[in-house]
């Protein structure tokens, strides 16, 4: 059986393992969830279904950077803008 | 303008790290903590990224100063966009006494060595919070500088830079080649993506000695010590007014 979109999840779970590294609460707290979020999902075989699961993540990431973004930015200014 | 532009980047102990002080008080611990990329110097490869999207420049060279670390900070700068790195290695004492005027000698004589056409610097790194390499590299250099740039815009071959100054913003327009320093509501940085890293491993990142720059790296400052900052105290509460009254008498507020 072709599983063409096995490779598109493979990329979106190691993009979503690389980016995890920074998370707030630790990376082993996040590598956890991400894997019981990915084995929730493993018998679906429908390929819009999976393609939409795929799109969700995209998802994740662009609001973890994000996060990371404001987190970084809002230290800097508590640390040097506000007397 | 249509020519080079050089981002210094600097490696700091990440900004989310609680920084401890060595048992000796001759500095503060480095070994196996988490080091990144000082956010305002994000900012600035962030800026110069953008200036290369727009056209305005032809290339962004990443420069840093350190021991063979840097060159991660350097990768993270070409994942962000930047063409090459140029990695100035400085190790040992020399790397312990490097301090803004230092760094400022070899970022001059590389400017004159690459032929930039302008200089983008965070405004400070959060690690020394010295706030002087922009200022002092504009001086060696003899070029304009726009300090705590909130704004960038090229007109022709002039720069108008908004500057962050002490009660609001302050424009004014400076000739090329020139020396920024970026302030911390420039621009968004973009995020390393885990792709760009491994693309930016196959860009080149060229070795100098600061000897062939011919800078000389002798400081004339000495850490006598570091602490950390006192503690705070902890408050008390107060049952009544007149609790609180003779509680500010006995401490002679009033």
């Amino acid at each position: 059986m072709a599983k063409p979109l096995r490779s598109d999840v493979i990329r979106l779970y190691k993009t979503l393992l690389y980016i995890g590294r920074e998370y707030p609460k630790g990376t082993a707290y996040f590598k956890e969830r991400l894997k019981s979020a990915f084995m929730k999902n493993k018998d679906e075989t429908d390929p819009e279904k999976i393609q939409k699961l795929v799109a969700r993540g995209e998802f994740v990431i662009k609001e973890l950077e994000a996060l990371y973004f404001l987190r970084k930015y809002r230290t800097m200014k508590k640390r040097y803008y506000e007397p | 303008m249509s020519g080079r532009v050089l981002v210094g980047v600097k490696r700091v102990i990440d900004y989310a790290v609680k920084i401890r002080v060595k048992p000796d008080n001759s500095g503060v611990v480095t070994d196996g903590v988490k080091h990144s990329m000082n956010p305002f110097c994000e900012i600035a490869v962030e800026e110069a990224v953008k200036l290369k999207e727009k056209k305005l420049v032809k290339e962004v060279v990443a420069v840093s100063c350190g021991p063979q670390q840097v060159q991660e900070t350097i990768r993270t700068a070409l994942a962000m966009g930047a063409d090459r790195g140029i990695h100035v290695e400085v190790s040992g004492k020399d790397y312990e006494s490097l301090g803004p005027l230092q760094v400022s000698k070899i970022m001059a004589a590389l400017a004159k060595k690459e032929e930039a056409q302008l200089l983008i610097l965070g405004k400070q790194a959060i690690d020394d919070d010295c706030n002087q390499t922009g200022q002092m590299t504009a001086a060696l250099l003899d070029w304009p500088q726009g300090t705590f740039a909130s704004e960038v815009t090229v007109e022709g071959e002039k720069l108008k830079v908004v500057r962050e100054i002490d009660g609001g913003l302050e424009t004014i327009k400076i000739n090329l080649p020139a020396v920024l320093t970026a302030d911390l509501r420039l621009n968004t940085p973009r995020y390393a993506t885990l792709p760009n890293i491994m693309k930016a491993k196959k860009k080149k990142i060229t070795q100098v000695k600061p000897s062939d720059l011919g800078v000389d790296l002798t400081s004339r400052l000495q850490v006598l010590r570091v602490d950390e900052p006192p503690q705070r105290q902890a408050g008390v509460k107060v049952e009544t007014v007149d609790d609180l009254v003779s509680k500010l008498r006995e401490c002679g507020r009033i």
